[in-house]
């Protein structure tokens, strides 16, 4: 009952088509979500879609003001993109946070934005950077793509393709790092853009995954710099809570979090 | 002698196959017809087992069998055992509950075994344990010691009202009651001391073959202690008389004392394997060992201190709760008593001491011993005290210390044990020259301007190890003796093997114990092998844990080696035309001292195989064996400090130096030395930032996974620096006093000393992880 097929697709189309052909089929990247959950037997997927090797899904590549990450790129590339460290080297930094290097290696922004995890570090910089994601089907802002804890827009057999991330005047990452796991226990992403909004998200903190925060972003909009959040407060409602942090702590990083992340924009 | 003796960093020889994965270990080993068991384990933390079905299951494809706990009573084969036995203060013995290997009727633990599932393959048993139907009917469960010992809280088991196993004491309650009377001074604490999962990187697994034909039982298991695992299969569990069974550990990747006890899985292997007629092999997964390794620790203590006006300190009382979980498991009982609260004077002089355990039964996974065993609870609970003291009295911590500090040995302790020797003061002033001690005030400040909450930390930790002597434990209600035997094997072309009943596991004494070969012969150490591990190969023996194998099991094989020398010369001495008593051995020669008369190993190990020239009446062949008991205790000590920053933003600590002088006594191998205090230090570590195994009030495990249970990683930790300071142990004729659980023992309070001192609130317990200290830091 827990038997699978495994296709290794070579295009998005042949993939698509696989999909269509499997009863319960399951598009794999890097395999660090999906695996782990099909080992437990948690999923037991009819058919498992290989989406890691189609060469179309795979680069980091700068034009104009837009930094295009290709799905199934592994974090350890954008992490060490030349392309991406100079255009958004927040962005090169946040990859280089996710996990430990086996997942590094393996783990793709694409699996991670489509599992949508509420502590996943890409979720927060595609907010924070209105980020497009773009699929097999159509573009979706990142605002409309992600739509709480483990849910997003994305239809049944419909593939990431790429995520377009616009060139920000600065952007600043901080995450703190969840003690087992090394996901986010909460980090915030804080980003300028080139025409002056101020836009900041956090991940790891929200019950309904990764969020806006206005109160950060108004107090930004007026004085760029670390002190102005000193007088902010961030209420604990809605916050996670866990045998790693209580709601009150995850108010208080998200504020810290944005500070440090200022600082490090410059 | 020679390169690779006494003293020498030898490179492991064990590590070419560990680092080739060319390692044997349980699961690497497969036999023909081989069955594989899958268990089936309670989701609930209490209840009853109503029903279990497995019709469906048995119609699935590769099923062999599905036995249950019930099975097991009508074969009769045996309850679990707790091999110490400990009496309450009021007379009577522990009570205890019947631990099943598998549950007929009550599952007290989630993750307790009730049936297994034996099929041709491992997916197909665990396909079919989801088609086993098992009806519970829960009852109210209880995980915390202050919940289980409350009027109307769950009960476990009939046999233990209240919950509890036992109310033991230790000490001169009267002397130590005036001692407080007369005090100065009173310092009081709460701790508790964490509850941690054990976490070998290798699960552990069984494989069973029995051979009917023989009526013989082979295991293959994870074990430290292989003859003690085959003792009490044979003697308790009714499985098989010992000559019918043979117990092997292969390689074992790591312990940490989890390793020691005899688990459910294998008794239900062994006895599977003859129901079924095939081998039978159980490999756990992380998630079993998280639900059914032994956990360590988990206790609840209130202690306080008397001084006199000249800060002495006069007496200690300490009344401990320890969590056992749902059963009492091999050698729990002795954990938070023998191994605990003898060790409470610490490294100082205290008059009076008087300590209470209650031993509390809750529905969690047994805990038993975890490196260190009761000592890191031990000297966690004193230099804790010690630190506050110097706070509330207002003087240097490192100095309160050195007032106290016990200076003349052997000492005898309030609390059974005698210290052989040590020199408290030199491991102390070794760690405050590496850390520069004087120096630290003009760090703190320099860190406060940057916003950075400096704090440093001491602990002076002294420990019991080379366990033990065994008329001793005896006296004590320990069911073994704790001696150690070994065996020198001259091969007749003289090359050499050891055989130990000691169990290397991580612990390199495939390397040590051929460096004392090296050390007596002058020979190199590639012409010596270890033997360990297969109880026909070799005798009896006890295993290892409480860093006993150098102290006892290596002092066995010079034993061996002396009886071993002796014979070969006076062979040499024979063939040399010489007196046995001018006979010396230098590189692998016996010499005639002061003449270049001389006889190589090889030739007298022939002489003595072929014996057609052997002193008259002398027996042919080489090979010695001995048992050695020890006559006390080991007390390795030293001081750990520890200088960390915290960030007062996140409550995040950052190390900025780890400083730990030690004095194991003489070291065989400083690099294997090292490396087994680097190993501790991280899991002290681990228990004082990291790692916490957590139950809901329920019962229900909230840690069960890496995902949640917080494993220290190698950039958690800082780079350690090590020093030594000797003073040989008077009680083996090595002068060896153990290292291997050292680490785990003293840093834990190192680093939450220096975390209260950074944050200025003594109000913290481990984990110290961020979200606590933050919340600490903002309580203030
Ligand atoms: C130990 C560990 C630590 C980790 N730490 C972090 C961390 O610190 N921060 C962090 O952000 N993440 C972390 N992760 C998660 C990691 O980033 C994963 O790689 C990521 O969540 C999933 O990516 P993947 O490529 O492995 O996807 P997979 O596991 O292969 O797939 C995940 C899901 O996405 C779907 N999917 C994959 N690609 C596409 C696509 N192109 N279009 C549509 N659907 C798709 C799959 O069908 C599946 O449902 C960690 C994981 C592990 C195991």
């Amino acid at each position: 009952m827990y038997q699978t097929t495994y296709h290794r697709a070579s295009s998005v189309d042949e993939a698509a088509s696989l999909f269509a052909k499997g009863s319960e089929a399951k598009f794999l990247a890097g395999g660090q979500t999906l695996l782990p959950v099909m080992k437990q037997r948690l999923a037991s997927p009819s058919d498992v879609i290989d989406l890691g090797k189609i060469k179309e899904l795979i680069g980091v590549e700068a034009s104009g003001d837009m930094l295009t990450v290709k799905a199934a790129t592994p974090h350890y590339d954008v992490a060490t993109s030349e392309a991406a460290k100079k255009t958004i080297p927040a962005l090169a930094y946040l990859a280089s946070l996710i996990g430990d290097p086996a997942v590094r290696y393996r783990g793709t922004i694409g699996g991670s934005i489509a599992n949508n995890d509420p502590a996943a570090d890409y979720p927060a910089a595609l907010l924070a950077l209105g980020a497009t994601v773009k699929t097999s089907k159509r573009s979706i802002a990142a605002e409309d793509f992600f739509q709480g804890l483990f849910t997003t827009a994305l239809e049944d057999g419909e593939i990431i393709t790429a995520v377009s991330f616009p060139v920000p005047a600065k952007a600043g990452y901080a995450k703190m790092r969840h003690p087992a796991s090394r996901f986010a226990l909460t980090a915030v992403f804080v980003a300028q853009t080139k025409s002056g909004e101020i836009r900041v998200a956090a991940t790891g903190a929200s019950q309904s995954g990764v969020m806006r925060i206005p109160a950060i972003e108004a107090a930004l909009k007026a004085n760029w710099s670390p002190s102005a959040l000193d007088n902010v407060s961030i209420p604990a409602s809605g916050l996670l809570a866990d045998i790693h942090g209580t709601a009150e702590y995850r108010a208080n990083l998200v504020k810290v979090m944005a500070q440090r992340a200022v600082t490090a924009a410059g | 002698m020679g390169v690779e003796g006494i003293g020498a960093r030898v490179v492991r020889k064990e590590d070419k196959r560990f680092i080739t994965g060319k390692g044997r270990y349980v699961d690497d080993i497969k036999l023909l017809g081989m069955t594989h068991a899958h268990f089936i384990r309670s989701p609930h933390a209490h209840a009853k087992v109503k029903k279990i079905d497995s019709s469906a299951a048995l119609k699935m494809p590769g099923v062999v069998a599905v036995l249950t706990g019930q099975e097991l009573v009508d074969d009769k084969v045996g309850n679990l055992i707790c091999g110490w036995a400990i009496t309450s203060k009021d007379g009577s013995p522990m009570k205890m509950g019947a631990w099943p290997a598998m549950a007929p009727e009550t599952v007290r633990f989630v993750g307790q075994a009730v049936a297994v599932v034996i099929a041709d393959s491992k997916n197909l048993a665990r396909d079919a344990a989801e088609a086993v139907l098992v009806d519970y009917e829960e009852l109210p469960a209880v995980a915390d010691v202050q919940t289980a010992i409350k009027s109307g809280a769950p009960q476990l088991h009939p046999e233990a009202p209240g919950n509890q196993v036992y109310d033991w004491v230790i000490g001169d309650e009267g002397a130590t009651d005036a001692a407080f009377a007369k005090a100065a001074n009173v310092v009081k604490l709460d701790v508790t001391n964490n509850r941690l999962a054990p976490n070998a990187m290798e699960p552990r697994a069984a494989i069973a073959d029995y051979d009917a034909a023989e009526e013989h039982f082979t295991l293959y298991t994870t074990s430290q202690n292989p003859h003690v695992a085959r003792l009490v299969l044979s003697a308790f569990y009714n499985i098989a008389p010992e000559h019918k069974l043979r117990v092997i550990a292969p390689d074992v990747g790591g312990g940490f004392g989890s390793k020691i006890f005899i688990y459910p899985e294998e008794m239900v292997a062994l006895w599977a394997s003859k129901k079924v007629g095939r081998p039978v092999k159980w490999t756990g997964d992380r998630t079993e060992a998280f639900l059914t390794d032994a956990h360590g620790r988990d206790h609840v203590t209130h202690a306080e201190m008397a001084f006199d006006a000249n800060n002495k300190i006069t007496g200690l009382k300490v009344k401990t709760y320890a969590n056992f979980g749902a059963y009492m498991s091999l050698f729990s009982s002795s954990v938070p008593t023998y191994l605990y609260a003898t060790l409470l004077s610490g490294q100082y002089n205290i008059p009076a001491i008087h300590a209470e355990v209650v031993g509390v039964y809750t529905n969690t996974t047994p805990v038993d011993a975890y490196r260190g065993a009761g000592r890191p609870e031990a000297s966690y609970l004193i230099e804790r005290l010690m630190e506050t003291a110097a706070r509330q009295l207002k003087v240097d911590p490192a100095q309160l210390r050195r007032t106290n500090f016990i200076t003349q040995f052997p000492h005898q302790t309030p609390v059974i044990m005698a210290y052989d020797t040590g020199d408290f003061n030199a491991s102390l002033d070794a760690a405050m020259k590496a850390i520069d001690y004087a120096g630290f005030a003009a760090r703190k400040a320099q860190a406060k301007s940057q916003g950075k909450l400096r704090g440093i930390g001491v602990s002076c930790y002294i420990e019991a190890c080379g366990i033990a002597p065994s008329k001793a434990v005896g006296s004590l209600g320990a069911g073994v003796g704790l001696w150690e035997s070994a065996e020198v094997r001259v091969n007749p072309v003289g090359t050499i093997e050891i055989l130990t009943g000691s169990h290397s596991h991580g612990q390199g004494h495939e390397t040590t114990f051929c460096q004392l070969v090296a050390e007596r012969l002058g020979i190199p150490i590639s012409q010596v092998s270890i033997v360990h591990g297969d109880t026909d190969k070799v005798q009896f023996g006890m295993g290892t844990y409480g860093s006993r194998s150098a102290a006892v099991g290596l002092t066995a094989i010079l034993k061996a080696m002396e009886k071993m020398e002796s014979k070969a010369k006076k062979i040499a001495a024979h063939a040399l035309e010489a007196s046995e008593a001018d006979i010396v051995i230098e590189n692998g020669e016996f010499k005639v001292t002061g003449t270049d008369k001389a006889i190589a190993l090889p030739m007298v190990a022939l002489a003595a195989y072929t014996a057609h020239n052997l002193p008259d009446g002398m027996e042919p062949g080489l090979k010695e064996s001995a048992f050695y008991d020890p006559t006390n205790f080991t007390f390795p000590a030293g001081a750990y400090i520890c200088e960390l920053e915290v960030d007062p933003g996140t409550g995040k600590t950052s190390f900025v130096n780890f400083v730990a002088a030690d004095d194991f006594g003489r070291l065989i191998n400083p690099m294997i030395v090292e490396g087994q205090v680097h190993g501790g230090l991280a899991q002290g570590i681990g228990q004082a930032l990291l790692e916490h195994a957590i139950y809901d009030a329920n019962g229900q495990p909230v840690t069960a996974s890496f995902m949640d249970y917080s494993m220290p990683r190698a950039d958690d930790l800082p780079s350690f620096n090590l020093s030594h300071t000797t003073t040989l142990c008077p009680g083996n004729p090595l002068g060896i006093k153990g290292c291997g659980e050292a680490g785990a023992i003293g840093a834990s309070a190192a680093v939450i000393n220096a975390i209260t001192d950074a944050i200025g609130n003594n109000n913290l317990e481990m984990p110290a992880t961020p979200d606590r200290v933050w919340r600490t830091i903002h309580a203030a």
